[in-house]
């Protein structure tokens, strides 16, 4: 390691912090892209039936849709309140 | 047939109508026919990078609307007779473009053109869509910089659902990443995303990087296109894009700092 090396280790790289940052993001985004355009339709209903049963918010509920070569996945999760409900 | 090249990024700034002055100049200077049309409509600037200000007459909306033939509109370059400039419009009426207008210039250009470059505004507005509408090649042009690489793979992601070819299922868009500004000391500190940092997220085919340069600030202050200045590192980096594009194999350059300071040599790495 040279004398340069040894004062760069002691800075934060930023430019790695920038690329990790935008790795998740991009991915993020890419993924989004590709969903149905029913999917925000479909999260509004579905929260709706849910709702009439029990009593959870408006984010309690998410759809993600996932597809690689093989399948399409439609993932449902839905978080219950934690006081049980009668 | 014309060939039709967007030059675009989503993000303001990145230096599209730089490159697209630079490249129209470099092709056409190889002897090809070549038309670069200003998309921004509104914000005209094109001709000022160009040179040509003084003598727009008619613009591209003029001929959409019919008030001017496109040989009117046309304006010839005084330092290469292959090259022709067609000017935006002033107009502050955002749907003054429309795409049967576009597609209508587009053709006739196709006829006797053989490349056509489209500078794109910022943005993802009509402008910006209509620029890559049409188009066979993007020139992709990322800062490398976070979000100039997040907004260029926005563009991405317009340019393989929205575009002709993309509705029609033709073959998709050829993309290619054009990095400009780029500060190889900064980048070896660890202050600036690298090549292969931006290649790694966008994986693109790389046609060139373009090094942070004072000469592209001289090159516009006098409406010069910078790939006229053979000396300068970026006017350098053009000329290997065109040649590249054309299918020459050139070695990339500017990626790494060549000249060494005192300092450096002392400390080695
Ligand atoms: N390689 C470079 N080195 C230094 N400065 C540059 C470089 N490329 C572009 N610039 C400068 O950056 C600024 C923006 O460039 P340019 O107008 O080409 O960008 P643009 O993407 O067309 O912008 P807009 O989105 O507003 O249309 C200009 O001042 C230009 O001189
Ligand atoms: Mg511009």
């Amino acid at each position: 390691m040279s004398l340069l090396d040894y004062f760069k280790s002691t800075k934060p790289n930023s430019a790695k912090v920038a690329k990790e940052r935008l790795q998740i993001l991009v991915a993020h985004e890419r993924r989004s892209r590709h969903q149905p355009s029913y999917l925000p339709e479909l999260q509004k209903e579905l929260l709706a039936v849910i709702q009439k049963y029990i009593k959870v918010d408006q984010d309690a509920i998410s759809v993600n849709f996932d597809s690689d070569d093989e399948q399409e996945t439609l993932e449902l999760n839905i978080i219950l309140p934690d006081e049980p409900q009668t | 047939m014309a060939r039709i090249i967007v030059v675009t990024s989503g993000k303001g700034g990145v230096g599209k109508t730089t490159t697209s002055a630079a490249i129209a100049m470099g092709l056409a200077k190889k002897g090809f026919k070549t038309a670069v049309i200003d998309f921004d409509v509104g914000l005209r600037n094109l001709d000022l990078i160009m040179g040509c200000e003084r003598r727009v007459v008619y613009d591209f909306v003029n001929v959409i609307n019919g008030e001017a033939t496109l040989n009117q509109a046309l304006i010839k370059d005084k330092r290469c007779n292959q090259l022709f400039i067609l000017p935006a419009s002033q107009t502050r009426d955002k749907d003054a473009l429309t795409k049967e207008g576009v597609g209508k210039i587009l053709k006739e250009l196709s006829k006797t053109f053989k490349y056509i470059i489209c500078d794109s505004p910022a943005g993802i507005e009509r402008g910006a869509n209509l620029a890559m509408y049409f188009a066979d090649d993007a020139f992709v042009v990322t800062n490398p910089e976070v979000a100039s690489v997040r907004d260029s793979d926005r563009m991405l992601g317009i340019l393989s659902s929205k575009s002709q070819r993309a509705e029609n299922n033709d073959e998709a868009i050829k993309e290619y990443l054009l990095l400009s500004r780029y500060n190889p000391k900064r980048v070896k500190l660890g202050e600036m995303l690298s090549v292969d940092d931006v290649q790694d997220i966008l994986s693109l085919h790389l046609l060139g990087v373009i090094p942070e340069s004072q000469s592209v600030l001289t090159a516009s202050n006098s409406g010069i296109p910078v790939i006229l200045d053979e000396n300068s590192d970026a006017g350098q980096a053009y000329t290997d894009i065109v040649n590249r594009y054309l299918g020459e194999e050139v070695p990339h350059r500017f990626i790494d700092e060549n000249k060494k300071g005192l300092l450096g040599r002392l400390f080695g790495s």
